[in-house]
């Protein structure tokens, strides 16, 4: 449906995109993330027709665009959800639901479906914000786009309403059948609702896969930082298992480092702490989160690491403890940074 | 980003055109000898005089208006402010003629009650009346600045040891400081080019003085002072484009019980300047009325007044649109936005003398209605740029761009989402722009096509004439239009704040 090829942007000197290339699948939900600055709303500006590629083709069905080539933006039925929604003030919500459309039934059917019916003849000013998200969604769907690009569109709510939203906008975009770019900040958010995520630093992908695959096995450390909380403890290759401070761990197959000596991820969830007597560390504090606990844990080596426990768990801060590895799938492993530090 | 936005063409030409009427002066000024007498002192000194008085006693009267009507719980607060806004949309002259009139031996007050008043006259009556029209400038931007302010910072202030005078002193009176700046240097600016209110009162200032030299034959002359005032005005500029009015987070706004005494105080002094600036001349206008009926008006002055003001209207919103599209496209067209607003800083009295010249450089332009309709747009063309660009500002690219997602052509985006959104600046940049030529009198005076008389030059014809009772038709009738723009004026207000809120 889709498809980028070394796409550069440039805006005077300055690179926002730098050949990057990705393709979309035909029902696919993709999200970019990344800090930011780092060109994820100008690959959608772009793909848009707002603004011109420098270098590079962008392939949308059968239309062709590139530096030479440009398409207008109306001509690509590519329809765009806007952070600030940009809501025409002057029209309703029905009328800017149903903008351009000759036969209104889609934009009635998509009020009906995002739960608009109350508000179908209100205007934007006084919408929640909320509202104003689902009438840019439905106006957006109704006109039968064939690409769908979605700028931060969870951004400018609160958090409660975000959790909700996110799901009903990736649900109308599996009942449209649509394609979907969607552009976040927020890791948690691309981790869930996309089908797959890129991840963006520079203008650059750092890394294109299944969710859970990159937050498992990120292509680098800066991937594992973004996506979570990230700590590398050094250990030593043997056998199928990697020995560290704090136990063996499995490794799977992606022991393709010929070096022996390596970095382990370790996420918070990937280690336990038990009270001991004779522990390899203590507790330096304690944050309850609700369902769980996180501890922040100093080895007897020196070095910090992060732990997250069952909610029951209860030690109290300077407790002394053992800390232990206890993932059970395979943990990443990186070529170990010059200087030797290993915890971030 | 390479090629310069098209609006860039006629903005360019409308800031030159703006810029020439200053630059004739400049080159006029040149030919005249520079008098160093103790004439032209005395000159700066009563144009200074008249200005420093006013600014005084508009703070004295805006200032504390301002604190009780945002804070105190007066009774029908909305309509003191609207009434106490009022004077800022009558034009002084009226003002200056019915306090002529009323006042002095023989004036009306005499004639009514026997009561033996002095003359208004001097810099003493030109201040008062001045101060009577002006200190709206002051009480306007106060509250502004007051609304801004957070209650919550003048409890923590209370909570930290400070009494409520004190806060009141120490906490709201520095942060609203810049606001009171920012509405002395308006009253500075209108006290500076006023014309008809010095010349009523007979106090020698520039203004009052350009129309002599002018009426004398002294084109030169008139120019050499027009560059004098000018220079005054450039410093007020320069003071009024270093004040930064400080934007807070609005928060809860201050509530002020008052003593009975005070409230009494704030109501009488309230009452006392409505009296003063809007009762006295309804009722001098009013007596006159009833005295000498409509003798001698015609309705050609009015419908005059209402033709010039239309084209002027119709033409300063044709420059207005590329000047407001250019000042958001870029740094060029940013600077052709501030030099419009030059119109504003050349008072009335000046700009007829320069385009004067110009007309009888360009016998073709001289004493036509093109000549005076270019004064009106050249001077009110800041009105229209603010009010289109405040429009034009809520067209973000984001809305073009959504249009533009959805399958609609640049034109067809213009047409359904840009157009329909700026149409109500486009309204009020005319109606504004309608309503100031509609009561503009200096440059009428100089610029009309013989003949051609409006509202506020048959007025002035009968002010200098003495035939004062005549008057009262058009005063009346300048009141009524002093009266729409005002109402336009606050819902514009009102409108605005509706948005901010929502």
């Amino acid at each position: 449906m889709l498809d980028i090829h070394n796409l550069t942007v440039r805006y005077g000197d300055a690179t926002a995109v730098d050949d990057l290339s990705l393709a979309l699948g035909s029902d696919e939900i993709l999200t970019l993330v990344g800090p930011t600055g780092c060109g994820k709303t100008s690959v959608l500006r772009t793909v848009a027709g707002l603004v011109a590629p420098a270098a590079g083709e962008i392939r949308i069905g059968k239309l062709r665009i590139n530096a030479k080539r440009n398409v207008a933006p109306e001509k690509r039925r590519v329809g765009l959800v806007f952070q600030d929604f940009a809501l025409f003030p002057h029209l309703s919500v029905v009328d800017n639901i149903a903008f351009r459309l000759k036969d209104r039934a889609p934009a009635e059917r998509w009020i009906e479906q995002l739960g608009l019916q109350a508000h179908r003849d209100a205007m934007p000013d006084t919408l929640s914000g909320g509202q104003k998200q689902r009438v840019a969604l439905a106006r957006a769907l109704a006109h039968a786009p064939a690409l769908l690009l979605l700028d931060e569109p969870l951004a400018s709510l609160d958090a409660a309403l975000k959790a909700q939203l996110r799901w009903e906008i990736r649900d109308a975009l599996k009942a449209a059948g649509v394609p979907a770019i969607w552009v976040t900040h927020d890791q948690t958010e691309a981790l869930s609702v996309g089908d797959r995520m890129g991840i963006m630093r520079d203008g650059q992908l750092e890394q294109i896969g299944a969710p859970d695959a990159c937050f498992r096995l990120p292509a680098n450390r800066f991937v594992a930082h973004f996506l979570g909380d990230a700590a590398f403890l050094p250990g030593h290759l043997d056998a199928g298992q990697v020995h560290t401070a704090l136990g063996p761990a499995p490794i799977g197959d992606v022991a393709h480092t010929p070096e022996p000596n390596v970095d382990v991820l370790v996420r918070p969830d990937d280690l336990a702490v038990a009270a001991a007597n004779e522990g390899n560390s203590h507790i330096e504090w304690s944050r309850y989160e609700g369902e769980t606990r996180l501890y922040g844990v100093r080895l007897n080596t020196g070095a910090t690491l992060r732990v997250r426990a069952n909610h029951e768990n209860h030690l109290s801060d300077g407790a002394a403890v053992e800390t232990r590895i206890c993932a059970g799938h395979p943990l990443a492993l990186f070529k170990p940074q010059a200087g030797g530090s290993s915890a971030p | 980003m390479t090629r310069p936005p098209l609006s860039y063409i006629p903005a360019g030409l409308t800031a030159a055109a703006v810029l020439a009427p200053v630059i004739v002066l400049i080159y006029m000024s040149l030919g005249a000898d520079l008098l160093l007498d103790g004439r032209s002192g005395e000159i700066v000194l009563n144009t200074l005089a008249l200005a420093a008085c006013t600014v005084i006693g508009a703070t004295l009267i805006g200032v504390p208006l301002a604190v009780v009507t945002t804070y105190a719980p007066l009774p029908a607060r909305q309509l003191w402010v609207a009434l106490l806004a009022a004077p800022l949309a009558i034009p002084s002259y009226l003002g200056a003629f019915a306090f002529f009139a009323a006042f002095g031996p023989g004036g009306e007050i005499e004639t009514l009650t026997g009561l033996a008043t002095p003359r208004a006259e001097g810099l003493i009556g030109a201040s008062v009346v001045m101060t009577l029209y002006t200190y709206p400038f002051v009480l306007i931007s106060t509250r502004a600045a007051l609304q801004s302010l957070d209650a919550n910072v003048v409890d923590a202030a209370r909570t930290l040891g400070l009494s409520l005078p004190a806060a009141l002193f120490r906490i709201v009176l520095p942060r609203a400081a810049n606001g009171i700046a920012a509405g002395i240097l308006l009253v500075a600016l209108y006290t500076l080019s006023d014309f008809a209110t010095p010349a009523i009162m007979r106090l020698d200032t520039f203004t009052r003085m350009i129309y002599v030299e002018y009426n004398a034959f002294g084109l030169d002359r008139a120019a050499l002072m027009s560059v004098q005032l000018l220079a005054l005005v450039v410093v007020v500029l320069f003071f009024e484009s270093r004040i930064r009015v400080r934007r807070e987070r609005p928060g809860r706004v201050l509530r002020l019980p008052l003593s009975l005494p005070i409230k009494a105080a704030a109501l009488a002094l309230a009452s006392v300047v409505m009296l003063a600036a809007i009762a006295l001349p309804l009722a001098v206008f009013g007596i006159w009325l009833a005295r000498q009926g409509v003798v001698g008006f015609e309705l050609r002055y009015a419908l005059n007044s209402a033709y010039a003001a239309l084209l002027a209207a119709g033409g300063a919103v044709l420059v207005a649109l590329p000047v407001a599209y250019a000042a958001s496209a870029g740094w060029f067209g940013r600077l052709c936005e501030r030099a419009t607003y030059l119109g504003f800083g050349v008072p009335g009295i000046v700009m007829g003398t320069a385009l004067v010249y110009i007309g009888l450089r360009l016998p073709l332009l001289y004493q036509t209605m093109a000549l005076l309709v270019l004064a009106y747009v050249l001077r009110f063309l800041p009105l229209a740029v603010g009010a289109v660009r405040s429009s034009t500002e809520r067209v973000e690219s984001n809305l073009v761009g959504a249009a533009r997602s959805l399958g609609a052509t640049r034109g067809e985006a213009f047409r359904r989402v840009s157009f329909p959104l700026i149409l109500p600046g486009i309204v009020a940049a005319a109606a504004l722009v309608f309503l100031e030529v509609m009561r503009e009198l200096p440059a009428t005076l100089l610029l009309r096509p013989t003949g051609f008389d409006t509202l506020a030059t048959y007025f002035w014809r009968v002010y200098e004439a003495g035939y004062l009772g005549r008057g009262a038709v058009p005063a009346l009738a300048l009141v009524f239009v002093s009266g729409v723009a005002l109402v336009l004026m606050l819902s514009g207000e009102a409108r605005r704040q509706r948005l901010i809120a929502g």
